[in-house]
């Protein structure tokens, strides 16, 4: 098995405003290999887009610290200088964003964007790098593509401009493509249908994808492994499968159980998480997460879990100080139906064989 | 796009028709001097005053004057004469445009030069935040700078070196404010505070401190030909460039803070635009995503006043042509207004009437083809 493709190594991102240092990125850690892909899940404000966007670079700015490193190649893409690492944005690691519509340059024509992105890494002729923007706006499934190629953005669908995005991903055979939210602006056909064309690109080009988004549906379609970020922190990763079947942390149950089904009936109501999102300013003490989490203990609050792996199962990791086989428990009783109220219980020292887990020895400091 | 344009030219037409209206009932409601007297001589009689208000056809109905000139106007392309001088209207006016668009066109030629580099340079570093090092070197850098006019001074006699130490002082108050201003870019603030002082100036203050100081015949430093020294393109080229400068420099200054604001205004709110940050995700160069994704996009408001402006300008500087004593048609309206001389005041009217209306409609096209979201 070769080195992986990206391995991002204790990554923080930190932003020094008037109100105070927002930790967007609080030390995380995951691998992607070449024609695998990694889904990175989780709510507004998890510091997943803040994540990939210092991938590329784009978060160097006055008020940020950026530590920890993104091996690429060899190559260290937080102290990579700003020059290399432009040679690299749009070449060897590509970037799609949200909404196609604001993203694409709205005066100039889809053939000159398209160009564009060839031409900053390539020196061939316009007729050459033409040519290469009809063609990838084919590979992208768009028909007429010598006529569409003059077309403006706005002349396009919102499916067809998230393909033109992809088409400008893939010009220069990117090895490694993040894709920020790439369905959360179209609705639910096409979504299903620009993922079936993430997955036939990345079988022909053989690139790895990270995908972002809060959609636990898209990730479940397209990634081979899902890391859950809250509050800058990944707090599960596992491979898909197992998220699904077998999650072990509160939040992502949380997640899961508040995806509509279609099996339930219609009286039943669905089950957000309580409470939102914590400020990346003043983090809750201990784990970030027991404000919301219907199992808290009063350790709790003052423990900060670390991200450890399962008993027997290294890929699956999980940051959370109740003990493994409670959360099992607690997870049989959530796809058995019972609500959280009644589960908090097997939470409980007199149930549990082990409170608090594996406990780690000193508190951590908050910021 | 053609029935548009066709479709505002037969409005832009309606529009000046109701233009000449409107100055005929200007004139006849508004208190104005009597034409008729004013052409009559010294303590007329009535008789006179009958006379001639009845050979410049004044005594007809207004609407009969109103009707008349619109025909002699599209058939004949006569502008009618002036009360004053007998002089065909169009003729007055063709001889005083060029002097009008000569100094139009250099102003704003003037204006764009300065006025957008200051505005994306602003833009582009005005969230930079310079390390107290550098502005220390750049207070010091300054004091030396002081060495210049007293060379000048030493060398080349006090009138130079005093317009050096001036122009030194100006930057010095500019420098020193910045020193001790800890927010924002220091070039930028600066850039901006220097635009905004030339935004409230009047035009025809500046124009008169300019002569003041530097007007060959008057000024404190005789450098450049004052007010009064006009003379045509092809009479003397030369003498014609070296007259227009200072009403440039006036003219164009002014409004290049108002350029330099606007675009630097338009150009940050540019750059945070989804679509830049394509840009850089792409890999593209920086100074290229400024231009070709920046400056693109937020030139377009830039590019509807500047069409406006010029066709303001067209009409005729008032206060410049008057300041520096230019023949153009600014100066020629005024005079016609105070004596009354209606159909010179008409055709200038006009004349000014109609450069708005086709700058309008030039501006609207061009829109249409810098925005491809803009169809018609």
């Amino acid at each position: 098995m070769s080195d992986p493709l990206l391995s991002v190594e204790d990554l923080r991102v930190e932003f020094h405003t008037e109100d105070g240092v927002v930790h967007a990125v609080d030390g995380i850690s995951y691998q992607v290999d070449a024609g695998k892909t990694i889904g990175i899940v989780g709510e507004s404000g998890s510091g997943k887009s803040v994540s990939s966007l210092t991938m590329l670079g784009l978060t160097r700015t006055r008020t940020a610290r950026i530590e920890g490193r993104i091996m690429f190649e060899g190559k260290d893409l937080v102290a990579l200088p700003d020059e290399q690492l432009r040679g690299l944005r749009g070449n060897d690691v590509a970037m799609i964003f949200q909404d196609p519509l604001s993203s694409l340059h709205p005066f100039h024509r889809v053939g000159w964007q398209l160009m564009e992105a060839v031409l900053t890494h390539r020196k061939v002729s316009k007729s050459a790098a033409r040519t290469r923007a009809i063609d990838l706006l084919e590979l992208v499934g768009i028909p007429d593509p010598q006529r569409r190629v003059n077309g403006y953005p706005h002349e396009f669908s919102g499916g067809m401009r998230q393909r033109v995005m992809i088409a400008m991903a893939l010009a220069n055979e990117p090895k490694l493509l993040i894709a920020d939210e790439p369905t959360t602006a179209l609705d639910v056909t096409v979504q299903a249908q620009i993922l079936a064309l993430l997955e036939s690109l990345q079988q022909r080009l053989g690139m790895a994808i990270i995908i972002i988004t809060h959609d636990l549906g898209v990730v479940a379609e397209i990634a081979d492994e899902i890391a859950v970020m809250y509050a800058g922190r990944i707090v599960e990763k596992a491979a898909t499968r197992e998220i699904f079947t077998a999650p072990e942390h509160p939040y992502t149950w949380g997640l899961l159980k508040s995806i509509p089904r279609l099996d339930t009936p219609r009286t039943d109501e669905l089950e957000p998480i309580a409470g939102r999102p914590p400020s990346l300013i003043k983090r809750p003490s201990g784990c970030f997460f027991h404000p919301r989490c219907p199992y808290v203990r009063d350790a709790h609050r003052r423990i900060d879990p670390q991200l450890e792996p399962l008993p027997g199962q290294p890929e699956h990791r999980v940051a959370c100080l109740l003990a493994s086989n409670v959360r099992a428990d607690i997870w049989r009783g959530l796809e058995a139906g019972e609500a959280p109220s009644t589960l908090r219980k097997l939470a409980e020292p007199a149930h549990a064989a082990a409170v608090g887990g594996s406990e780690p020895a000193t508190t951590e400091e908050r910021g | 796009m053609a029935q548009y344009v066709i479709r505002r030219i037969l409005w832009g037409i309606v529009l000046l028709l109701l233009v000449i209206l409107l100055t005929f009932l200007v004139f006849y409601v508004f208190p104005a001097a009597n034409p008729a007297a004013l052409r009559a001589g010294r303590q007329p009689s009535p008789q006179v005053i009958a006379y001639i208000t009845h050979e410049l056809g004044l005594d007809k109905p207004l609407y009969t004057q109103f009707f008349e000139y619109v025909k002699n106007l599209v058939l004949h392309f006569n502008l009618g004469y002036s009360y004053y001088s007998q002089e065909s209207v169009l003729s007055l006016i063709v001889s005083r445009l060029p002097a009008t668009i000569s100094l139009t066109v250099g102003a704003v030629v003037l204006w764009l030069v300065v006025g957008i580099p200051v505005g994306i340079l602003s833009a582009v570093v005005h969230d930079r935040q310079l390390a107290q090092k550098t502005r220390l070197k750049m207070l010091l850098a300054w004091i030396g700078c002081a060495l210049i006019p007293l060379a000048l001074i030493a060398l080349a006699g006090s009138t130079w070196g005093s317009i050096f130490f001036f122009l030194w002082g100006l930057v010095g108050i500019v420098i020193l404010i910045s020193y001790f201003t800890k927010k924002g870019d220091f070039m930028d603030r600066s850039a901006m505070s220097v635009a905004l002082a030339f935004v409230s100036m009047p035009v025809f203050w500046l124009g008169l401190i300019v002569l003041y100081l530097f007007a060959s015949d008057i000024g404190k430093f005789p450098i450049l030909p004052g007010a009064n020294t006009y003379v045509g393109l092809t009479a003397d080229p030369w003498k014609w460039f070296t007259s227009l400068l200072l009403p440039w420099i006036v003219l164009g200054a002014t409004q290049a803070a108002i350029y330099s604001r606007l675009l630097r205004g338009s150009l940050i709110e540019t750059m945070g635009e989804d679509y830049i940050r394509t840009a850089r995700a792409k890999g593209v160069k920086e100074p290229r995503v400024i231009w070709r994704h920046g400056v693109r996009a937020a030139i377009t408001p830039v590019i509807t006043v500047l069409g406006i402006d010029i066709a303001a300008l067209l009409g005729g500087a008032v206060l410049t042509e008057t300041v520096f004593d230019i023949p153009g048609i600014g100066r020629l309206n005024y005079a016609a207004i105070v004596n009354t001389d209606i159909p010179i005041v008409q055709g200038t009217v006009l004349l000014a009437a109609m450069f708005v209306v086709v700058a309008n409609i030039i501006v609207d096209i061009l829109y249409a083809y810098l925005d491809p979201r803009v169809r018609y």
